[in-house]
C-alpha cells in the first residue's frame, strides 16, 4: 500500500507476522497431560507441567511429525538436526521460569507461501524458520477479586511459530497471508484454527519507509491478535499512527505494543530497553531433534492434497477462476463439499460453484454454523441446483425454496411441491398473464412502441409478479418481446 | 535385642545375612537408625530420619524374605541424599527453600532400589543445592567427617559419605556433578561411584547443573557399588538424556584378571597442587596393581587444568536456569506478605537461598546475558569440547586414568568458606569426568595423618563394569575400605 501524505513523501509499508498455531496434539509438548480447551483450572497440569523440582521433559513425537508436515508443505528445508532452546525470564504462568522453545537451530526453515490477492494478483512471502515451542499458562486477574489466578491447562502446549520474511506491503496483504497459513495448518490437520480459543493468533511487525528507501524503518511490534479483523485494524492503526509521527518530526521507537480493540488503538507495553535480557542457551534436559530421511519420507506421503494444487486443480477441472478455486479450496471441508454437490448435479460446475461460495456460505455465516452443523447438505444443495438446470425453477425462486429448505430442513422437491413454486413453462398460461398486463398498462405499451426500450424490464416485473415469479424467465422474454412488438 | 556389629560387614556381607536370616531386616534396620540417632549430635548427616517408614518396610522386607521370594536386596537399609525425591517425605535439597517440599513421588533411582527390596533410612544432610565441597553449605549446618569430627566430610554429598563412613547406613545415594560423590567418597575413606552420563535417569533427582548432574552410590566396597549400581542403572523413558543401553551385571566380571590392563597417570593430576602425602599414597596404590598384572602408561590431557574454569561457567549457567523454578509461587519457602510479584520473587528467593547459590546464580546469570554468551557459555562449550578429546585420545593408549580424587584429605571446618576459588579448587581431579560425561570412582588407598585419601579412577563411557573390576581386584590386596574410624567401630 502506498499512502500519499500532505508532505508528499509517499510511504511504504513493510510488514512481517509471527504466527502461533497451537498443534493438535491430544498431549502437551513435554508432558503426557492432555491439551483439550476448556477443562477446569490446573486440572490438566501435571507435575512436569507445574515444573516440580526434578521432573524432566519429554518430547512429543506427534508434535515433531506435525512441524515437519508444516515445513514441506511449505517447501521449507528441515532441518537434520534441531535444537530446544531455553528461554528464561519470570513469570507466573511460566512454571519452571523459562519457556522452551528453538532459537539458532529451528526444525523449518527458508519456506514460502504463495497468496492469491481478491484483485487475482499473487504474492509470495517468504517464511524466514518455524520452531516448535511450549506455550505458557494464564494469568486470571478478572475471575478472583484481589488476587490473580494462574491457569497452568494451557502450559506445555505445543505451539508452533511461524515466522514470516517482511514481505507483507499492506493490511491487506497481511490478512490474506494469515489467511492462507490458517487455510494450510487446518488441510494439514496440525491445528484446529480456533481463534477464539486462542489455538491460532499472531504478533505483527510493523514499519513505514519513504518508499524507494531500501532500509527498514524503526519497527514496532504489536502482540497477540486474536482474529483477522483485529489484525487488520491493528496494522492500520499502526501504520497510521507511524507517519504521523514521522511527519510531525518525530521518531518510530522500537517497542511492543498491545492492541486494545475496544479503544481500537495500539498503545506501548515495553520499549526495547525494557526488554528482558532471556539468556537463551540449549537445554541441557533434550536431546537435539533428529529428523531421518525415513520419518520425513513417511511424513510427506501423509500430505494431503494441498490447498494450492487444490486449488489449481478446481480451476482447471471444474473451469472456475483462480479467485473462486481459491475461496472453495480455503477449507478442506469446503472443497470436499463443493466436490460432492458437483458429481451429484454432473454439470454445471460454475453454478455449483456460485451457490456453495454464495447463498449456501451467506446463510452458513449469518447463522455463524461450521459446515458440518450446516442445515443444507451437499445432497441437498444439488438437489436444488438440479431443479435449476432442469427448469423447474428459475434461479430467482431457487433462493427463496433455499431459504425454506435452511428453514425447514426439508428437500428442494418438498419445498417446491408444497409451495407450488414450480416454474410455468406452458406458453398459453404466460402468454394469458402478458395479455392482462398490457391489457392494465396501456400508457406504458404505447410509450415502449414508440421507442422507450427502456420499459421492457416493467413489463417483465409485472408479469413475474402477476405468476408469483413462477414464470420461465427464458420463456417470457421471448414471449414479451413478440406481444409488445405487436 | 543387643545391636548388630553391623560395622564389620559391607553391604553384600549384610545381604548375604538377611537371606541365611542370621538376623531379620527390622533388626538390622534398628541397629542403623540407633547409630544414626546418636551420631547425629556429632556428625549431623542426616536431614530427616524415616524412623517409622524405615521399620515397617523392614517387617515387610523380613515377610518376603521368609516367604525366600525376595530380590537380592531385599531389607537392606540405605540411605537417600536428600536431592532424591521421596513420596510422601520432606526432599529438602538442602535449602531453606525446600525446607518444607515433600515431595509428591519418588525420583526413578528411588523407585529402582525401592523395587529392589531396600529399606530407606533417611535423607542425607548435602551441600544446599549439591553446590559446595565441604557440607558447609547445607542449610542444616555442617556435616563432620567422621574420621575427625573438626574436619569438612567433602561435599557435596557430605551426609551420604559420612553415613557410610560411620556405618550409619551401609550406603547411600549420592549425585556428581563436579566431583560430589568421589571427593567426599575420597575425604571419608570409603567408595563412590558417579556413573557415564546418562546411565542413570535424573527423574525425580533435583537439578544442579542438567548437562553435568550424574546420580550414583557411595559404598563400602565396589562389590557393594556393584551389586547397586545394577538396580539403579538403565534407560528412563521420564528422562530423555538416559542412554538405552543393556546393563551387565556388574558384579559378574568384579573377579576378573588385571593381567595385561593399562593404567594411565595423567600428568595433570600430579601437579603442583597435590599435597606430596596424597601422591605418596597414589604412588603406593599403583605398585599394587602393578603387582596385580597391569602395566602403567603416561598419558596427558592437556586442557585438562582449564577444567575448573570451564565447570564454573557451565555449571553456574545451568543452574542460573534450573533454579528460576523456585519462586515461592507453587512450592517450597515464600516470604510473609508479598507486596507485589515482584516483591514475591525478590524475598522468597533472597530468603530461600544461601550465599553460595546465590553467587552461582548471579555468575550463570551473568554468563548468558546478551553479550557475553559467546565471550563465557559459548567458549566454555568449545573447551568443553577439547576436554572431551584430551580423553578420548587418552584412552587410545590405556584402559582406566588412575589419580588422585582430591588433592588434599580433608581439611578443617571453615578453613576455605572465605574463599570460594579455594574451595572451587578441591574439585580440579574431577570436573573433568563431569564435563567429559566419563565414569569415575573413588577408593580409599590409604590415611595422610589418620584423614583418609582417595585413589580415582576415571574410564571411558559405560566402562562401569571394568572399573569395578579394577576397583574390586584393589580391594582384595588391601582393606583400606573395610577401616572403620575408632568412634564408630
Amino acid at each position: 500500500m502506498s499512502t500519499t501524505m500532505a508532505t508528499n513523501v509517499e510511504w511504504e509499508v513493510v510488514i512481517g507476522l509471527e504466527i502461533h498455531a497451537q498443534l493438535a496434539t491430544r498431549s502437551k509438548i513435554f508432558s503426557a497431560s492432555a491439551t483439550a480447551y476448556g477443562a477446569a483450572p490446573n486440572s490438566q497440569a501435571n507435575l512436569v507441567d507445574l515444573g516440580y523440582p526434578g521432573v524432566l521433559p519429554v518430547l512429543n513425537a506427534e508434535a515433531v511429525r506435525m512441524a515437519l508436515k508444516f515445513g514441506l508443505a511449505i517447501g521449507a528445508k528441515i532441518a537434520p538436526r534441531s535444537v530446544f532452546a531455553r528461554k528464561n525470564y519470570f513469570y507466573p504462568d511460566l512454571p519452571k521460569g523459562y519457556q522452551i522453545s528453538q532459537y539458532e537451530l529451528p526444525i523449518v526453515a527458508e519456506g514460502s507461501l504463495d497468496v492469491v490477492m481478491d484483485d487475482g494478483t499473487r504474492k509470495r512471502v517468504g517464511i524466514t524458520r518455524a520452531h516448535l515451542e511450549e506455550d505458557a499458562g494464564k494469568s486470571l486477574h478478572e475471575s478472583l477479586p484481589g488476587v490473580t489466578g494462574i491457569d497452568l491447562n494451557r502450559a506445555g502446549t505445543p505451539l508452533i511459530e511461524i515466522v514470516s520474511e517482511p514481505d507483507m506491503r499492506s493490511a491487506r496483504e497481511a490478512i490474506a497471508y494469515m489467511k492462507k497459513v490458517h487455510t494450510l495448518v487446518r488441510y494439514l490437520e496440525i491445528c484446529d484454527g480456533n481463534m477464539q480459543e486462542g489455538s491460532f493468533r499472531c504478533d505483527a511487525n510493523v514499519s513505514v519507509r519513504p518508499k524507494g528507501q531500501q532500509k527498514f524503518g524503526t519497527r514496532a511490534e504489536i502482540k497477540n491478535l486474536n482474529s483477522f479483523r483485529f489484525v487488520e485494524k491493528a496494522i492500520n492503526y499502526e501504520i497510521a499512527r507511524q507517519v504521523e509521527l514521522i511527519e510531525g518530526g518525530g521518531k518510530v521507537v522500537q517497542e511492543t505494543r498491545l492492541y486494545d480493540p475496544d479503544k481500537g488503538e495500539t498503545r506501548s507495553m515495553r520499549s526495547k530497553e525494557e526488554a528482558n535480557d532471556y539468556r537463551y542457551f540449549p537445554d541441557p534436559d533434550l536431546l537435539p531433534v533428529v529428523v531421518e530421511e525415513s520419518l520425513l519420507e513417511a511424513v510427506r506421503r501423509s500430505l494431503p492434497e494441498l490447498p494450492d494444487q487444490k486449488a489449481a486443480r478446481f480451476a482447471s477441472q471444474y473451469g472456475l477462476s483462480d479467485y473462486d478455486a481459491g475461496v472453495l479450496t480455503a477449507s478442506r471441508e469446503m472443497a470436499a463439499f463443493f466436490e460432492v454437490v458437483v458429481a451429484k448435479v454432473g454439470k454445471e460446475p460454475k453454478l455449483c460453484a456460485n451457490w456453495v461460495m454464495g447463498d449456501f456460505s451467506a446463510f452458513l455465516n449469518k447463522d455463524g454454523l461450521e459446515l458440518a452443523a450446516s442445515k443444507v447438505d451437499a445432497a441437498g444443495l444439488a438437489g436444488l441446483v438440479s431443479r435449476i438446470l432442469d427448469d423447474t425453477i428459475s434461479g430467482k425462486i431457487a433462493k427463496d425454496v433455499f431459504e425454506a429448505m435452511w428453514a425447514e430442513g426439508k428437500g428442494a422437491d418438498a419445498i417446491i411441491e408444497a409451495k407450488g413454486l414450480r416454474q410455468i413453462t406452458d406458453t398459453g398460461a404466460i402468454e394469458t398473464a402478458i395479455d392482462a398486463v398490457m391489457a392494465k398498462n396501456p400508457g406504458q405499451l404505447s410509450d415502449y412502441r414508440s421507442g422507450k426500450d427502456k420499459l421492457f424490464g416493467f413489463f417483465v416485473g409485472q408479469v413475474m409478479k402477476a405468476t408469483g415469479g413462477k414464470a420461465n424467465p427464458a420463456q417470457l422474454n421471448e414471449l414479451l418481446k413478440k406481444k409488445l412488438a405487436g | 535385642m543387643s545391636a548388630l556389629p553391623v560395622q564389620a560387614r559391607t553391604l553384600a556381607g549384610l545381604a548375604k545375612g538377611l537371606k541365611q536370616r542370621e538376623f531379620s531386616s527390622v533388626e538390622l534396620t534398628r541397629t542403623f537408625l540407633d547409630r544414626i540417632a546418636s551420631s547425629q549430635p556429632v556428625l549431623n548427616a542426616f536431614v530427616t530420619v524415616t524412623h517409622d517408614a524405615a521399620l515397617a518396610a523392614a517387617a515387610v522386607a523380613d515377610r518376603r524374605l521368609e516367604r525366600g521370594e525376595a530380590p537380592a536386596l531385599t531389607g537392606v537399609p540405605i540411605a537417600h541424599k536428600d536431592i532424591f525425591c521421596t513420596e510422601g517425605v520432606l526432599t529438602t535439597c538442602g535449602s531453606k527453600m525446600l525446607s518444607n517440599f515433600v515431595s509428591p513421588y519418588d525420583a526413578t533411582v528411588v523407585t529402582r532400589l525401592k523395587e529392589a527390596g531396600t529399606v530407606m533410612l533417611g535423607k542425607a544432610n548435602m551441600d544446599e543445592f549439591a553446590m559446595g565441597s565441604s557440607n558447609e553449605t547445607s542449610h542444616f549446618g555442617p556435616v563432620r567427617n567422621p574420621w575427625n569430627t573438626a574436619m569438612v566430610p567433602g561435599g557435596s554429598s557430605g551426609g551420604s559419605a559420612a553415613a557410610v563412613a560411620a556405618r550409619l547406613a551401609p550406603a547411600a545415594t549420592a549425585t556428581d556433578t563436579g566431583g560430589s560423590i568421589r571427593q567426599p567418597a575420597a575425604l571419608c575413606g570409603v567408595t563412590g561411584i558417579k556413573p557415564t552420563y546418562g546411565r542413570v535417569s535424573r527423574y525425580g533427582m533435583i537439578a544442579f547443573a542438567s548437562s553435568l548432574d550424574q546420580g550414583g552410590l557411595i559404598t563400602i566396597s565396589a562389590e557393594d557399588a556393584a551389586l547397586l549400581l545394577g538396580a539403579i542403572s538403565g534407560f528412563d523413558p521420564r528422562d530423555s538424556t538416559s542412554v538405552e543401553a543393556p546393563v551387565p551385571d556388574y558384579t559378574a566380571t568384579l573377579a576378573d584378571s588385571l593381567a595385561g590392563v593399562r593404567i594411565g597417570l595423567v600428568r595433570e593430576f600430579f601437579d603442583a597442587g597435590l599435597d606430596p602425602r596424597c601422591e605418596a599414597r597414589i604412588r603406593e596404590a599403583l605398585t599394587v596393581y602393578e603387582k596385580l598384572g597391569a602395566t602403567l602408561v603416561d598419558v596427558s590431557c592437556p586442557n585438562l587444568p582449564l577444567s575448573v574454569p570451564t565447570y564454573y561457567v557451565v555449571a553456574p549457567a545451568e543452574c542460573s536456569s534450573n533454579l528460576a523454578r523456585f519462586d515461592g509461587v507453587r512450592f517450597g519457602h515464600r516470604c510473609e506478605n508479598p507486596k507485589s510479584l515482584v516483591d514475591l520473587y525478590r524475598r522468597s528467593r533472597g530468603e530461600g537461598f544461601g550465599a553460595e547459590v546465590k553467587r552461582r546464580i548471579m555468575t550463570g546469570t551473568y554468563v548468558l546475558s546478551a553479550g557475553y554468551y559467546d565471550a563465557y557459555y559459548l567458549k566454555a562449550q568449545r573447551v568443553r569440547e577439547l576436554i572431551s578429546r584430551d580423553f578420548a585420545a587418552a584412552f587410545g593408549h590405556c584402559d582406566v586414568l588412575v589419580g588422585p580424587t582430591s588433592p588434599t584429605p580433608a581439611f578443617p571446618i571453615g578453613a576455605k568458606t572465605a574463599d570460594p576459588i579455594t574451595m572451587y579448587l578441591n574439585d580440579i581431579y574431577t570436573i573433568g569426568a563431569n564435563l567429559a560425561g566419563l565414569p569415575g570412582m573413588s577408593i580409599p588407598c590409604g590415611f595422610a595423618d589418620g584423614l583418609p585419601v582417595g585413589l580415582q579412577l576415571v574410564g571411558p563411557h559405560f566402562s562401569e563394569a571394568r572399573m569395578l573390576n579394577i576397583a574390586h581386584r584393589y580391594q582384595t590386596e588391601t582393606d583400606w575400605h573395610l577401616r572403620v574410624p575408632a568412634a564408630f567401630a
